[in-house]
């Protein structure tokens, strides 16, 4: 019987939340990893992953009540990563944490290693959802908004969504079923960094108007900086406030931020930096 | 002629017992609580309920992010919607991470008779059966359906149960145990064993009789779990009449035959015929028209168990 989900154990958070600075300083040291993570596998997403840096510093460093000792503590917050190709965001994340070791990071990608090429609940401590296949994670979300206040637990679930995966049917059902049960512990945030893999979201498949869909569809909206973490942490703080409806978050970011030549470079969705590239980037990121 | 009884009737109920047992038990469905029968859990335990309306995929993932959270989420739609309609949420979703979720669909097959094809499931054992990991049951009666629905809920990890539309006649009393990947002996016999599942052991059990009075002796086994199979019997069966009649209301291809075959192939190779579908699609019409048009008759059973004893003398 391996429901290790019922696993209970004593209701407090192991590391206290860092401040801006220091989540600043986090930030850029997540950034590199993901440039040596996917430089060394030579395959993997770093566009994506780098857009949503701020917005998994604010969330791990900040926001969650997570330990990282007990991945499957009952009563942790949720963060579930409905983009799975941010995986190297992820683990890089979780290491950070304490889930398991830095040095584990450079196994991204290779036979056998726990950090698989997208997200797989069943060998990586901390995470939640086996991603990838696009436009699941919003549904998996509610699932277990609803477990949580079905047993009056005082959890909040996060999942993170891709703009490009947006144009998937099942966010937007997801998205009025969210709304109809009245999921108020539930916050989405929307990497919104207007890049998908041919191209621009307007060209490839409008998404506008995005904010006026969301609220259309009985969501909170909130619109921030998406590399700002003060704004970030603000608006989860304001989510919290927020009763009878879900709240999402739209976060405009810039794919590959922090790297020049990634930037706003569809290119680097799915193609890892060769060993020239990782070099230029991470002394970028010194 | 036996009782005829309703599978859904007997999932619906049996959901409500289980809901009064177990806390965490909850169900969802796709619009479709009125024929799929958990309206009655629903409208005994409406909060542990969730209409997720026409949408599958989502009803899909909801369910997989309650198991996760230790719920035991049943969720229900038509055969045909669910692999079919949400085949990637299933396989990513509960497949993959092995998560606790019970799919459990009505109006399998052609049986559902005047609907027509849009709403005859023949490929989804095909398609639930190729996902690592899931366990498969397609009961045979109204007795057999409530064992089963208990046994899902008490055994960790995905499943798949199959129920049909009609009310089928009871093949088993009382007294019946279901096993979990187990086979059924309804008949004894020595020159051919007749492997039937969901609606078609009623009709090998006719089929049987009819054989007996013209002096062939059937072994009549129901195989109500598709997955994991029961590899032994199987092969005991070949080697105890040595030849095979499958027979089942899906495509030949991907369902009871062909796992069977594979099994025969390797471990004791007999002459084996199939009843199921021939590769194509059903129409409307009357469930009992459709299951004589399309070869799923006791008669049909009796004609492979005739064409494969010749095989087998030859």
């Amino acid at each position: 019987m391996p429901p290790s989900e019922l696993n209970n154990s004593s209701p407090t958070t192991e590391a206290r939340p860092l401040s801006v600075a220091e989540m600043e300083a986090m930030a850029k040291k997540l950034r590199r990893h993901i440039i040596a993570m996917t430089g060394k596998a030579g395959s993997g997403h770093p566009g994506g992953s780098l857009s949503a840096v701020e917005i998994v510093t604010a969330l791990y460093f900040g926001r969650l009540r997570h330990k990282p000792s007990d991945p499957k503590w009952i009563d942790r917050d949720r963060f579930i990563l409905s983009k799975g190709h941010a995986a190297p965001l992820l683990y890089a994340a979780l290491s950070e944490c304490g889930y398991f070791p830095v040095d584990e990071l450079l196994t991204l990608r290779q036979l056998d290693s726990r950090l698989q090429g997208h997200t797989d609940r069943t060998v990586t401590p901390g995470v939640e959802m086996s991603a990838g296949a696009l436009g699941q994670g919003l549904s998996f979300a509610i699932g277990v908004a609803l477990a949580g206040r079905l047993n009056s637990q005082k959890y909040r679930v996060y999942v993170l969504l891709g703009d490009g995966e947006c144009d998937e049917g099942q966010v937007w059902e997801g998205a009025m079923a969210a709304a109809h049960f009245k999921v108020d512990n539930l916050v989405a945030i929307v990497d919104n960094n207007g890049l998908q893999i041919d191209g621009w979201n307007r060209d490839v498949m409008n998404l506008d108007p995005f904010n006026k869909k969301w609220q259309a569809f009985g969501w909170h909206v909130i619109e921030v900086d998406g590399h700002d973490l003060t704004q970030l942490i603000d608006a989860f703080n304001q989510a919290k406030l927020v009763k009878g409806q879900p709240t999402v978050i739209i976060a405009h970011t810039v794919k590959g931020k922090g790297v020049s030549f990634m930037e706003n470079n569809p290119d680097f969705h799915g193609k890892a930096p060769t060993a020239a590239e990782v070099e230029r980037a991470l002394k970028e990121l010194e | 002629m036996p009782q005829e009884v309703s599978l859904r009737e007997a999932y619906g109920k049996t959901l409500v017992e289980l809901g009064r047992e177990n806390p965490d038990i909850v169900v969802l469905d796709a619009d479709l609580s009125q024929s799929t029968m958990t309206r009655f859990f629903a409208s005994q335990f409406p909060e542990r309920f969730f209409d997720c309306g026409i949408a599958e995929q989502n009803m899909v993932g909801i369910a997989a992010g309650l198991a996760a959270s230790g719920k035991i989420p049943f969720a229900s739609t038509f055969a045909v919607f669910a692999p079919g309609r949400c085949f990637d949420q299933v396989r990513m979703s509960i497949a993959q991470p092995g998560l606790n979720v019970k799919l459990v669909v009505t109006h399998g097959g052609i049986s559902v008779g005047e609907d027509g094809t849009s709403h005859q499931a023949i490929e989804d054992l095909a398609l639930i059966g190729s996902l690592p990991g899931f366990t498969v049951v397609v009961p045979a009666d109204a007795i057999e359906t409530a064992q089963a629905v208990r046994a899902a809920a008490s055994s960790y990890g995905p499943f798949y149960i199959r129920l049909c539309r009609p009310k089928v006649p009871l093949v088993y009393n009382d007294d019946y145990r279901f096993n979990l990947g187990k086979v059924v002996t309804m008949r004894r016999g020595s020159d051919v064993t007749i492997i039937a599942i969901g609606i078609m052991v009623a009709a090998a059990l006719e089929a049987a009789d009819n054989l007996k009075r013209r002096g062939i002796s059937c072994c009549v086994l129901n195989m109500p779990t598709l997955k994991p199979l029961d590899e032994a019997a199987i092969i005991k069966a070949a080697a105890d009449t040595g030849a095979i009649v499958t027979a089942e209301e899906h495509l030949e291809h991907g369902g009871l035959g062909s796992s069977v075959a594979q099994i025969v192939a390797k471990h004791h190779p007999v002459p084996t015929e199939f009843v199921a579908i021939k590769d194509t699609y059903a129409k409307s019409g009357k469930a009992a028209e459709l299951l004589q048009r399309y070869g799923l008759t006791a008669k049909d059973i009796e004609q492979a168990v005739e064409s494969v004893i010749k095989r087998k003398q030859a």
